[in-house]
């Protein structure tokens, strides 16, 4: 079971967390392609190496943009998004 | 019969005679026995049969190393396939041998064995391929096997888990480990220090030295109450099966009396891995006879449990260790001829006889080891063999810790490579053996075990030399693979399952490594190994489990008013999480009775689990219209609006009322089952979308209980309990809401319907909610007011045609599958869902919502099929989601999802369900008052 730390609370069990998605997946406008809104709908990266996702902490809701390597496991960074923490 | 006790044996307590049972015979035992070494001591040399072949087999080890040793603990608290070199004696245990046809001595499918040569690896592969492999396969698998499961039997009791963190967490509580825990101890670290046997001390439990001036298990003793001092947590009988992610070690704790081995998720700085080493076989003919072991093991018994396991013995070695217990065994009274295979004995006076240089070329024997014939041809008599053919340091934890191993060249052993971070390996895992040099400076004095030599089994050698005791794995079953051309280490492995039992190849995998390399000319390291997972021991499913069985496995939330509803005879069942009121009455004809009443006179319904998450902020109706696929914004104060909430891939999630308290309040009423679904959508695109400090959310669902008035009589019923509120029409239409008060708290009213009758939604305190309920129950006898359970409130709702999210729906119904479609053709602005709806493949074989006519008397089947042939082929064009006898229309009703279903109104289709065929006209939705004029009654 992997430790993320919460900018809010600390590290925790991953558990205690929720996936929101990949940091740089941004919601198209209404106008958008049909290929580029399926692809923020569908099309995901995956990827090997360094990844900038946004994550949930359950606990406290708030959301939070997380830096870590998807091989090694190891957590870079955890971030804030409105910079409060 | 070879095995007796000497007399001597440290661990035990002579004082009380135990015995246990094995097969049916009874083994006289102590307490501090092993169920192995009481074995031994009684002579038993069977302990069980092979898995492929049914050859007899002993133990051969006194460790978590034991491939043959298992046996399933029958009675109270049954256990299969148990490591009996593990297992404390125990008064009144019963044992029963695995894979024995009936017994271990006796097996009647022993014959198999004479037919192994056609048998080899893979056979069932090859040979029952045709017709089918599921013909043959129940009939190979009771053949084949480890313990049985009495399913009869009472299961593990629950164990809760433990987390914990630590300083450090040192595994193996042998001579390194324990100076290990000492250092960080006194260093002011948290320790926690685990070991897999009963006793911690490791090699010293047995091995013969001195240290600091002290017999090893007295300076054992003195480590263990020096550590104890210090507050290191010393965890026995523990084994450290699996190393994860970011420094959390699993341990898994024997527990007496039948509970499941406590998992311990240990999260240490640091991790000292002190594991130790498993001494390897010999490659000879029949090395698998009972009384071929360790010896290792042979000096284990002796020591500990004062067993010597044979009489006349032959110690056969690559290196230094087994002097000790050739030594010791000949001091116990066995007749001891050592077999020194680096080609001279070591230094000193040896009061055994020594052959330097000669190997054993096979043991010689039927049901166990009667003699050996050396390679010269020499026959040694012997019951007893005892083998060191080096040692593997036990470096799993390590591998699973990604680290990578190296092959060592000296020492013929995979060893640790670089380092891992908060991982350190130690001692004889990273193959340091002797004593002087894990406690240096300490005046050890032990055997020096000077150089060893390895012997790898060949190819092409005579008889058959077994590799993987557990599996029934020879030499002659990795030249096949080799043969075969399957040659890597994973394809070997699967192959011939070499390693690939319970012991994770703890014994067999370098063997059979050596021998692929020799095989392919590749040298060791270029063949590599297979990779290492947890659990490094097999670990017990209700372990991981834990507490989470039963009731605690998904607990129920409960009503705040469950306690009234018990006294008025509610059945209880549970409801998307919620343990709610299915009817009230002795039997279910109440449902019925319930849903004529309720359009009658007056119904009452706590919907208390109903969702109350508030959205407050200056940008609350700008987030609520982006949320909802309905506009919200134009909502005025005190009103309520009916809407959808979609997911972005244009799927109806949840519908519901959305309440508007005032300019900046709104309050989203979701289904009760979405509650937590709802708050954390909310949540993330308040913090994606939105200015955290315009608008918050704030679930109070739980604060408040919520009572539903339904029927004709509902207003007259409210109005006599007095809510000091204006209840009339005019002051309160439908889809409206106001504010009472009862008995000085406030009651939120809003007049919403999920019946199709007039009806009203009364939202207090929860803590305060009895003593309203308990007054319409009182003034409702005035008004024929019946308690509605949850089962009659899903007839009401489907006579109306008002639809169950996730039940009426799929993940792919579109607002406008379910006659909405407003929104999607005028709104303007961008909204959850909103671009997806608008994709053109979203619309291909989109099914309508459609109440469905049965011309049957029967209600339809829920799940039945509209299946019809499109374009020459048959296939489902819809479902039926709901289906109830109405008892107000006094005929079956039914909605369902139907392709193109809206344009087919009176058509008569066609349901499958189960081999059974049904008529159906397709209907509009609503079949009870259509124009809505029972709203207002």
């Amino acid at each position: 079971m992997q430790l993320f730390t919460c900018p809010f609370c600390g590290p925790r069990p991953e558990t205690e967390f929720h996936f929101g998605g990949d940091a740089d997946n941004d919601r198209p406008g209404a106008e958008a392609s049909d290929a580029s809104w399926t692809d923020y709908l569908f099309f995901r990266h995956n990827r090997k190496g360094p990844a900038r996702e946004i994550w949930m902490h359950l606990s406290c809701r708030e959301a939070f943009l997380m830096e870590r390597d998807t091989v090694t496991h190891t957590v870079t960074a955890t971030l804030a998004l409105g910079g409060e923490a | 019969m070879s095995g007796w006790r000497t007399g001597a044996g440290w661990a035990l307590d002579r004082s009380e005679s135990l015995s246990f049972t094995f097969d049916g015979k009874t083994v006289p035992t102590f307490k501090g026995d092993t169920v192995a070494s009481a074995l031994l001591a009684s002579g038993q040399r069977i302990v069980g049969r092979s898995f492929k072949y049914h050859r007899p087999r002993g133990f051969w080890g006194a460790g978590s190393e034991e491939p043959n040793g298992i046996a399933d603990i029958h009675g109270a608290q049954h256990r299969p396939n148990v490591q009996m070199t593990l297992e404390p004696a125990a008064q009144g245990l019963r044992l029963r041998s695995i894979n024995g046809h009936p017994t271990a001595e006796h097996d009647r499918m022993a014959f198999l064995d004479r037919f192994s040569r056609f048998i080899p690896a893979a056979f069932y592969y090859k040979t029952f391929m045709r017709p089918d492999w599921h013909l043959f396969e129940p009939r190979i698998r009771a053949m084949a096997g480890l313990g049985r499961l009495d399913l009869a039997a009472q299961g593990f009791g629950p164990s809760a888990s433990v987390n914990t963190t630590c300083d450090v967490l040192v595994v193996g509580a042998g001579p390194a480990g324990l100076a290990a825990a000492k250092t960080e101890a006194k260093a002011g670290r948290k320790v926690i220090l685990c070991d897999e046997g009963m006793h911690v001390g490791g090699s010293l439990l047995y091995r013969p030295a001195r240290i600091d001036g002290q017999e090893a298990r007295d300076w054992v003793a003195a480590m263990v109450a020096e550590l104890t001092a210090l507050g290191v947590r010393i965890l026995a009988r523990t084994t450290a099966f699996g190393r994860y992610d970011h420094g959390l070690t699993g341990l898994a704790e024997a527990q007496p009396g039948g509970a499941a081995p406590r998992i311990w998720h240990v999260r240490a700085a640091e991790t000292i891995l002190a594991a130790g080493a498993i001494e390897r076989h010999l490659p000879f003919a029949n090395n698998d006879l009972p009384g071929v072991m360790s010896a290792e093991a042979g000096l284990h018994y002796l020591a500990r449990f004062g067993v010597a396991v044979g009489r006349r013995v032959v110690v056969a070695t690559t290196n230094g260790t087994a002097y000790d217990t050739a030594r010791a065994l000949h001091e116990a009274g066995a007749e001891v001829t050592l077999l020194d295979l680096r080609g001279r004995a070591a230094a000193g006076q040896h009061p055994f006889r020594i052959i330097a240089g000669q190997t054993i070329e096979t043991a010689l024997g039927r049901r166990q080891v009667e003699a050996v014939r050396l390679a010269s041809g020499e026959r040694i008599e012997a019951d007893t063999v005892l083998v060191s053919g080096g040692h593997t340091p036990t470096v799993h934890l390590y591998s699973q810790a990604q680290g990578k191993l190296r092959w060592d060249e000296g020492l013929r052993a995979f060893l640790p490579g670089d380092p891992v971070p908060g991982l350190r390996v130690i001692g004889a895992a990273v193959g340091i053996y002797d004593l002087s040099r894990i406690l240096p400076g300490q005046g050890v004095v032990a055997t020096a075990y000077g150089s060893s030599t390895a012997l790898w089994p060949k190819p092409r050698a005579k008889g058959r030399i077994w590799l993987d005791m557990q599996n029934d794995v020879t030499t002659k079953d990795v030249e096949l693979a080799h043969r075969e051309n399957l040659t890597s280490v994973e394809h070997l492995k699967r192959y011939t399952t070499l390693g690939m039992a319970n012991d994770q190849g703890r014994m067999s995998n370098l063997p059979g490594l050596a021998l692929m390399a020799e095989l392919t000319g590749r040298s060791i390291p270029e063949t590599g190994t297979t990779t290492y997972r947890p659990p490094f021991s097999p670990v017990p499913l209700a372990s991981f489990a834990g507490l989470r069985g039963g009731e605690l496995m998904n607990p129920v939330r409960r009503l705040p008013l469950e306690a009234e509803h018990r006294v008025d005879g509610a059945l209880f069942r549970e409801y998307g999480g919620w343990l709610r009121p299915a009817w009230f009455g002795p039997d279910e004809g109440a449902v019925m009775r319930e849903a004529k009443a309720a359009r009658q006179g007056v119904g009452l319904f706590d919907g208390s689990p109903l969702g109350k998450i508030e959205v407050i902020g200056p940008d609350a109706a700008k987030f609520v219209d982006f949320i909802y696929y309905n506009t919200m914004s134009t909502l005025k104060p005190g009103r309520c609006r009916y809407g959808f909430v979609l997911t972005e891939g244009g799927a109806v999630y949840d519908d519901g009322v959305l309440v508007r308290l005032d300019e900046n309040r709104f309050i989203v009423s979701c289904s009760s089952s979405h509650v937590q679904g709802m708050g954390l959508l909310l949540e993330e695109w308040r913090q994606d979308k939105f200015d955290r400090s315009r608008v918050v959310i704030h679930d109070t669902t739980a604060n408040y209980a919520t009572l539903t008035v339904t029927g004709p009589k509902s207003r007259d019923l409210l109005q006599a309990i007095g809510l000091e509120a204006a209840l009339d029409d005019a002051s309160l239409p439908h889809m409206a809401l106001t504010l009472g008060q009862f008995q000085g708290d406030e009651v939120r009213i809003t007049r919403v319907s999920f019946t199709g009758d007039r009806s009203y939604e009364l939202s207090i305190r929860a803590d305060r909610a009895l003593g309203l309920w308990r007054r319409l129950k009182e003034a409702g006898r005035a008004f024929d007011a019946v308690l509605l359970g949850g089962e009659a409130l899903m007839i009401l709702r489907a006579e109306k045609g008002y639809i169950v999210i996730g039940k009426d729906t799929d993940g792919r119904t579109r607002p406008m599958d379910l006659g909405v479609k407003g929104p999607f053709e005028k709104r303007k602005g961008d909204y959850l869902g909103r671009r997806s709806l608008h994709l053109p493949a979203v619309a291909d074989q989109a099914r309508d919502l459609v109440g469905l006519e049965s011309l049957g008397a029967e209600p339809l089947p829920v799940g039945a099929h509209v299946v019809e042939t499109v374009a020459g082929k048959r296939r489902s064009r819809g479902f039926v989601t709901t289906s109830h006898m109405s008892p107000n229309l006094n005929r079956p009703i039914a909605l369902g999802l139907v392709e193109g279903g809206s344009a087919r109104m009176g058509e008569v289709v066609t349901l499958h369900h189960l081999g059974q065929e049904v008529q159906a006209r397709i209907a509009p939705v609503c079949a009870l008052d259509p124009e809505g004029r029972l709203l207002d009654a």
